[in-house]
């Protein structure tokens, strides 16, 4: 399947914000920005919901030190308990810095995984990108065209008024 | 419209633009290995070789080849696993704790100070697995049904913890040290010329494209994994100083163990940084990056938790007096006065009175002082843990089991062979890896720029770069930011 693109290239992130605001208030629907780095605002200006990756954290860690604690428990306790130093079979205190560590484990492993899978993050032969230069120095503002490009001139003189240095046009193909 | 403030020093020099950060890094990545790395790299692999041959020696003959004796049964291994792991905590302290205090100066050395985290962490892998004498069975370590029935690993043991936290720390670092590479591998796959590395970087940068929802939802994995970071960091040093304090050897048997362990590691890790960071701002021209004010500021961390070790060291023996345990008082009377009274000079005279020079000013801005000091602290807090682990062992309860330690080739050998397997690593990173984290730079760099002649500080002095543009590209047109202000 074949997308067609207007693509707006700006220079500066502050001009980027500003022209966001200004095509969303003028009706116009952005498919994605490219950035070379985060850009503070950009998810307020673009109407991106909260990430709720912190919520998948904290169940990954709670997955962690219940496996944590079930695994300690019930190794030393009632797989094959021993007694160690005099100690109870169970000793909770001693049990804290694996539970810890596991914890940590748990949420920093899951979530990566999350936010890899989620995001369609994964090693490719080949990357298609709209822009080369906006993993350099360029913002790309990409607006999704009909078959014809018939939004195309509008567009490129909206994106021209809020700043664009460049408007592009390109199409991308999805298998 | 670039902000350069009055008050505060620039993060970067030289008026760089977004596209000079671009080119400045990925020059070393794209450009042929130039004669001091290739000189460098040469030296590395001689000290691998030494290590290889070393490691060879101790499996095949035995864990006798060191200098181990019934008395004195954890030393040089010991020594080197601590030293090598605290190096690996001021990696993470830059990269979480420093991200957590929104401490920005950070972005430019946070990415060789976590592959420096990796790396040390390797190298200090390497003690405990050989020390087990049949590294082939270390998967003995992890909870693990085995073949002789369903015993299982000692969850009480400070040893055990050690293989926990070691293992997360160490994956944890990996995770988080390459989530923040996936960006700039992208940069270097949209620059790619060659078949081979736009291969190579396609496949590293994960198909990264820097949409905004991707950069939104990297920001909250980073501040999390920075959050969880912070507290294992911690963990992970109070967990090996455990190892020791959870016994009943006097001169370990103390409560101060962790926190001093800590601020131990913070303080050896900063001079490595600091060392890594000299050696690599010259050799890949980063002078603009990694400027005097840094090199400043990390002295300070050193110094600051070099005087709380120094601390730590008095309040030993002070604890030692007021607690009236003879075994404990002679433990570090012995320390300091004892057969290896040189170790504890080196160390209070590396550790303690060294660092205080950075009270002045000229030695925090001074790159030769500076250099001159990460090593001397290198080399201070290995014989800080030399001593803590051989003085405390010599002498113990029994004075019929007293005896001394020397180190042999083998020892000697595995210990500088894993400062060749450090160091390689880090050249290989340093070549094929964007060395400063472009993305985050990149971030700061509208507002910290320093913009010419406005600027007056008493720094202002660094040569203008020459070197940022690679031949056959074609320079861009210049950005100028004020345009639609």
């Amino acid at each position: 399947m074949t997308k067609r693109f207007a693509l707006g290239v700006f220079e500066d992130e502050d001009v980027l914000l500003h022209a966001i605001d200004n095509m969303r208030g003028a009706g116009v629907k952005i498919y994605d920005v490219f950035s070379p780095y985060p850009v503070h605002g950009i998810d307020d200006a673009l109407g991106i919901a909260r990430s709720r990756l912190p919520i998948a954290a904290f169940f990954y860690g709670m997955c962690g030190l219940a496996f944590a604690l079930w695994l300690q428990i019930y190794t030393l306790g009632f797989d094959w308990p021993m007694i160690i130093g005099g100690k109870p079979n169970i000793a909770l205190p001693a049990f804290i810095p694996v539970a810890f560590e596991l914890t940590v484990f748990f949420t920093c492993h899951g979530m990566v995984i999350t936010f890899y899978t989620i995001t369609g993050l994964y090693p490719r032969f080949k990357t298609p990108v709209m822009d080369v230069r906006s993993t350099d120095d360029k913002f790309v503002m990409a607006i999704e065209l009909d078959e014809n490009n018939s939004a195309l001139p509008k567009l490129t003189q909206l994106l021209r008024e809020n700043g664009a240095s460049e408007v592009n046009q390109k199409e991308m193909t999805k298998k | 419209m670039q902000h350069v403030s009055a008050i505060r020093e620039p993060l970067i020099t030289g008026g760089k633009t977004l596209h000079d950060v671009t080119q400045d890094i990925c020059y070393q990545v794209e450009a042929k290995p130039n004669i001091r790395w290739i000189a460098a790299m040469s030296v590395s692999l001689f000290f691998l070789g030494i290590f290889f041959y070393s490691v060879y020696r101790t499996l095949w003959y035995g864990i006798g080849e060191w200098g181990l004796n019934k008395t004195v049964g954890w030393a040089w291994d010991i020594t080197n696993f601590v030293w090598w792991v605290g190096i690996g905590h001021a990696g993470t302290l830059i990269s979480a704790v420093l991200l957590l205090f929104r401490q920005k100066w950070r972005s430019s050395i946070n990415r060789a100070a976590e592959a420096m985290t990796i790396f040390a962490v390797i190298c200090a892998a390497m003690f405990p697995v050989l020390h087990m004498g049949r590294p082939w069975l270390a998967f003995y370590v992890f909870p693990l049904q085995n073949t002789l029935g369903s015993l299982w690993v000692n969850f009480n043991s400070p040893l055990l913890w050690d293989v926990f936290a070691i293992s997360t720390y160490f994956t944890v670092s990996l995770v988080f040290w390459y989530t923040g590479l996936v960006p700039d591998f992208a940069t270097i796959r949209d620059r790619a010329k060659g078949p081979i590395a736009k291969f190579s970087y396609s496949m590293l940068s994960f198909g990264w494209t820097g949409s905004a929802k991707a950069w939104s939802r990297y920001e909250t994995v980073s501040l999390i994994l920075a959050g969880v970071s912070t507290p294992l960091v911690l963990s992970v040093h109070t967990i090996v100083s455990m190892d020791f304090a959870t016994s009943v050897v006097p001169g370990w048997h103390t409560t101060i163990f962790p926190p001093y362990f800590v601020a131990g590691a913070i303080f050896s890790g900063f001079a490595m940084v600091l060392t890594l960071m000299l050696i690599t701002r010259v050799v890949f021209k980063l002078e603009d990056y990694i400027t005097l004010e840094h090199i400043a500021l990390m002295n300070k961390i050193m110094m600051i938790t070099g005087s709380i070790v120094g601390v730590a060291y008095i309040t030993e023996f002070f604890i030692a007096w007021y607690s009236q345990v003879e075994f404990e008082q002679y433990a570090f009377i012995n320390r300091a006065t004892g057969p290896y009274w040189w170790a504890y000079l080196s160390m209070m005279s590396c550790n303690v009175i060294t660092p205080q020079i950075v009270w002045f000013r000229r030695v925090r801005y001074s790159i030769g002082w500076t250099f001159l000091l990460s090593i001397i602290v290198n080399i201070g807090m290995w014989f800080e843990r030399f001593v803590i682990i051989v003085t405390s062992l010599h002498r113990d309860y029994l004075p019929s089991s007293w005896a001394m330690f020397s180190p042999t080739l083998i020892d000697i050998g595995v210990y500088v062979g894993t400062l060749g397997l450090f160091f390689t690593l880090f050249l290989l990173f340093a070549k094929f890896f964007p060395v400063i984290n472009m993305a985050e730079v990149k971030t700061i760099l509208k507002y910290t720029v320093d913009n010419g002649p406005t600027y007056t500080g008493d720094h202002a002095h660094h040569a203008p770069a020459t070197h940022s543009v690679t031949p056959g590209v074609p320079a861009s047109a210049p950005v100028t930011y004020d345009k639609h202000d």
